[in-house]
């Protein structure tokens, strides 16, 4: 017989009260107080992002050559860029595809990923070794080579650099899926499916994946904080996303040749704000994974 | 009357938490004499286990412990860190449901013997190890050289538990506090586990307080018995087993099957909660 | 008092046997290469229509890879191992096999706390079961409604449909699991230390639970345990295993009340009781032969 001790079953049935209540009540818990600071931010700036073209209060590609470079004022809150564009409005449309760009690679790596996990868990054996095989030769690559490699092939773009990285977030999302799902696979309540009769497909979607959900979503956005910054890293290479579009990278690097003219403003607006939106990621990421581990 | 070894007066826990408190320990008076020894039974959540952890005082933060646990006339609650500390490593004993959870894998039996010794007594090493030697054998450990040198995990669980019998009386405690000590093995290593306690108990003149849900266990090992129930004590005595007059006793003892006959229907326990809150506003 | 005779219920049904295990063995690769663990060893019983055999031991005596063998599991060493006269000894390679298996023999966990998918709610486990077997045609709301009444037959009510496995206490997180068996229509269920981690209260309430789900429908039980009380109280017929072997056999009643056998004898002076007191093993198996 075994008893879990007085304490943990009294705390844990507060627990399980508490989540009992909303999913805003969940999340703000899973979350704590400096993750929900966090996700408040990042909420405030996806949906400028979202609205930019009702936000922002300039066009961010009209050059106002007369008004290059100056400094901030009532009128352009953070100043304008080398070619008079207005800092602010670029910053709030930079932000969609700094957040949209990596989004998307997430979304792939993680799809593809927890798919290729649950498969290497279920089957075992051989698929689960030549799975582990492929993770690792990716997992030797360095995200940004592949981003790289993919430039080589199509092209500087968007799309290639977005495709490139993903593959190389396969294995980060895939590894710590695929150790989860064989710890759940071991779980008496699968081998209890099993015996029922219920199909693979149906145990890996039914049973194993939703109790390795919180890791998946955890892992995703713990990796998008790293996405970020290589996809600002890429662009500022100027093999992403192409001038005249605003990014958040290029105007790092539009910005760096002002530094030296002694504007600064362009490079430190846009450098802060990728900080921000990588700090606010890796808190949120932070703190998803130890309320998926402590829930085991 | 002589003040006894350890003495539970209206101990109450009460959790905080957010929107509201829950009390846990609802009043538990109890005592232990020197050399006596008191099985405390309650089913999973009766508070059976907090109680223990009140009296060394080891419950989480959260919870605010009101009462009075004098140990030898010492208030416990009051203790200064260093009287604490001298008070958990002198004079109580803990063994527990799960010795694996509370032995470091990593070190070697003997190590875990005779560490504290050697730390806090300053005992030479050598002479800790003789007496880990001569204890391990009174416990019915065999071989007891060639156990110092194995790890825990090469042991059984019936053999661990008693390892961590020898611990707990090599520190030479007055007050042993054994928490489910054989719940987690089989009926003959329970028997076998209990007997050596029991044994080494008697012959040393400590004190013991049994935590277990088992009222036959307890009845057959211990001098009292005291029955929780909902972070109360409802009954305690000399004689709870053979005379149960507590509606809650009689009726967990009713529940339990019997190895010598077979009923057509277990009685079942219709004492609840609600049952309870009942009989306690009656009786205050 | 109303006592049962396991003789006139396994006389009653007779027929032949469901389950039927001759010289089962089991080797495990040891944690040393070439050192082999023999977890069972030349066991051989059977299981009748609507009854209950109880097999006994210690840790590590074999009797949970007994259980687990039985339902794929684990697969079979050496021996024969057939239920219903088709052999599982060869394991189960096909889905519409293992489906079948499942309406033949169901399988009860110890721990009600981890054989519940703790994502799924009550009334969608046992759902998820029913339509599985409840063969083509069923809705979606048919399989919800049959599982309703499922689980009102074990004593869980409207209320307890919609709830998640952690909403629930010990016991009744077993009467779910005592549901998704149940809704196989198996002939047999392996109960395996079912109620070991309940407590006693609770215990009884599921022990008189099986004993009405009997009463209703024609079910054996195979029931794992060590606990001899237990298994006085809801077995016909038991077998003793000790290290992997069967040492004893017979009807519970006889075999508890006369042991013969040293191990049983053994067995049965360590089990608490008026008047007991602990000793020490070696004086154990002294007292036993005593």
């Amino acid at each position: 017989m075994t008893t879990p001790s007085t304490m943990s079953l009294a705390v844990a049935r507060v627990r399980d009260r508490r989540r009992a209540t909303g999913f805003a009540r969940r999340t703000a818990d899973r979350l704590g107080v400096v993750g929900c600071i966090a996700a408040t931010i990042l909420l405030v700036i996806a949906l400028a992002a979202a609205f930019a073209p009702l936000v922002a209060p300039y066009d961010p590609d009209y050059p106002d050559l007369l008004a290059s470079l100056s400094g901030p004022s009532p009128a352009h809150l953070l100043g304008t860029d080398a070619l008079g564009r207005d800092i602010l409005s670029r910053l709030i449309w930079g932000s969609r595809i700094t957040l949209a760009g990596p989004g998307l690679v997430i979304v792939i790596a993680t799809v593809v990923g927890t798919l290729l996990a649950l498969l290497a868990a279920w089957r075992g054996g051989r698929t689960d070794t030549a799975v582990a095989w492929v993770l690792d030769i990716l997992f030797a690559v360095p995200g940004i080579v592949f981003a790289l490699i993919a430039v080589a092939i199509w092209g500087p773009s968007l799309a290639t650099v977005v495709g490139g990285l993903a593959i190389a977030y396969v294995p980060y999302v895939a590894r710590v899926v695929r150790g989860a799902s064989l710890r759940e696979r071991r779980m008496p309540y699968v081998s209890a499916a099993w015996l029922q009769g219920q199909s693979g497909t149906g145990i890996t979607f039914t049973q194993i994946l939703p109790n390795v959900q919180p890791i998946v979503v955890a892992q995703a956005v713990s990796s998008l904080g790293f996405a970020v910054i290589e996809l600002a890293a890429v662009s500022f290479l100027g093999l992403g996303v192409q001038p005249p579009t605003a990014d958040l990278g290029l105007m790092v690097k539009s910005g760096f040749d002002s530094v030296l003219r002694g504007h600064p403003a362009e490079a430190i607006a846009a450098g802060t704000l990728i900080v921000l939106i990588v700090w606010c990621v890796t808190v949120i990421g932070d703190r998803l994974t130890s309320s998926a581990r402590s829930m085991r | 009357m002589t003040e006894p070894l350890l003495r539970l007066d209206d101990v109450r826990a009460t959790l905080r938490l957010r929107g509201g408190e829950q009390t846990l320990l609802d009043g538990v008076s109890l005592t232990i004499g020197e050399g006596e020894s008191l099985g405390l039974v309650g089913e999973s959540g009766s508070g059976k286990s907090l109680t223990t952890r009140a009296i060394t005082r080891m419950l989480d933060p959260a919870f605010r412990v009101t009462g009075e646990i004098a140990f030898d006339g010492a208030s416990v609650l009051s203790m200064n860190p260093a009287a604490l500390r001298r008070y958990r490593s002198r004079d109580v004993g803990m063994i527990f449901q799960d010795p694996r959870a509370h032995v470091n894998p990593v070190h070697r039996v003997g190590d875990f013997l005779t560490e504290s010794l050697v730390r806090d007594r300053g005992v030479d090493r050598r002479e800790a190890e003789r007496r880990a030697v001569v204890l391990l054998d009174e416990v019915g450990v065999r071989n007891p050289e060639q156990r110092l040198r194995q790890y825990p995990h090469e042991l059984s669980g019936g053999l661990l538990q008693r390892v961590m019998i020898a611990s707990v009386l090599l520190a030479e405690p007055r007050l042993i506090l054994a928490d489910e000590p054989t719940t987690a093995l089989d009926v003959t290593a329970q028997s076998d586990v209990m007997a050596i306690l029991e044994e080494q108990r008697r012959a040393r003149g400590l004190a013991l307080l049994f935590i277990t849900h088992d009222l036959e266990l307890a009845a057959a090992c211990c001098d009292r018995l005291a029955v929780m129930y909902a972070g109360q004590i409802v009954e305690q005595g000399e004689h709870v087993y053979e005379a149960p007059s507590h509606p809650y006793t009689i009726e967990l003892l009713g529940a339990r099957p019997s190895i010598d006959e077979r009923v057509d229907r277990l009685p079942v326990l219709r004492y609840d909660r609600a049952t309870h809150e009942l009989l306690k506003a009656e009786a205050s | 008092m109303n006592r049962t005779h396991p003789v006139e219920r396994t006389g009653a049904s007779g027929g032949d046997p469901i389950v039927v295990a001759r010289g089962l063995r089991k080797v495990f690769p040891g944690p040393v290469k070439d050192d082999p663990v023999i977890a069972v060893d030349d066991v051989s019983f059977e299981l009748y229509p609507n009854e209950c055999l109880a097999i006994v031991g210690e840790s590590g005596s074999g009797k949970t890879t007994v259980a687990r063998m039985l339902v794929g599991l684990e697969t079979v060493t050496e021996g024969e191992l057939s239920v219903r006269g088709e052999s599982r000894a060869k394991g189960v390679k096909h889905l519409a096999d293992r489906r079948r298996w499942a309406r033949e023999v169901q399988y009860v966990f110890q721990d009600p706390y981890s054989s519940l998918n703790g994502r799924q709610r009550v009334g969608e486990i046992v759902a998820t079961s029913v339509a599985l077997h409840a063969g083509r045609g069923a809705t979606r709301t048919e399989a919800r409604g049959r599982a309703r009444e499922i689980l009102d037959s074990v004593g869980l009510g409207e209320r307890f449909v919609d709830k998640f496995p952690h909403q629930l206490s010990g016991g009744q997180r077993q009467r779910v699991a005592i549901a998704r068996a149940l809704a196989a229509d198996p002939a047999v269920i392996v109960l395996d230390e079912a109620v070991a981690a309940l407590d006693v209260s609770i215990q009884a309430q599921i022990l008189n639970l099986l004993a009405d789900i009997r009463a209703e429908r024609e079910v054996s039980y195979l029931f794992i345990s060590h606990d001899l009380a237990v298994v006085n109280q809801i077995s016909d017929r038991m077998i003793v295993m000790e290290q992997g072997r069967v040492v004893d056999r017979g009807r519970t009643a006889e075999l508890l009340a006369d042991p013969v056998h040293p191990y049983t004898r053994s067995l049965r002076a360590a089990v608490p009781r008026p008047g007991w007191k602990p000793v020490r093993r070696e004086r154990l198996a002294v007292q036993a032969t005593a």
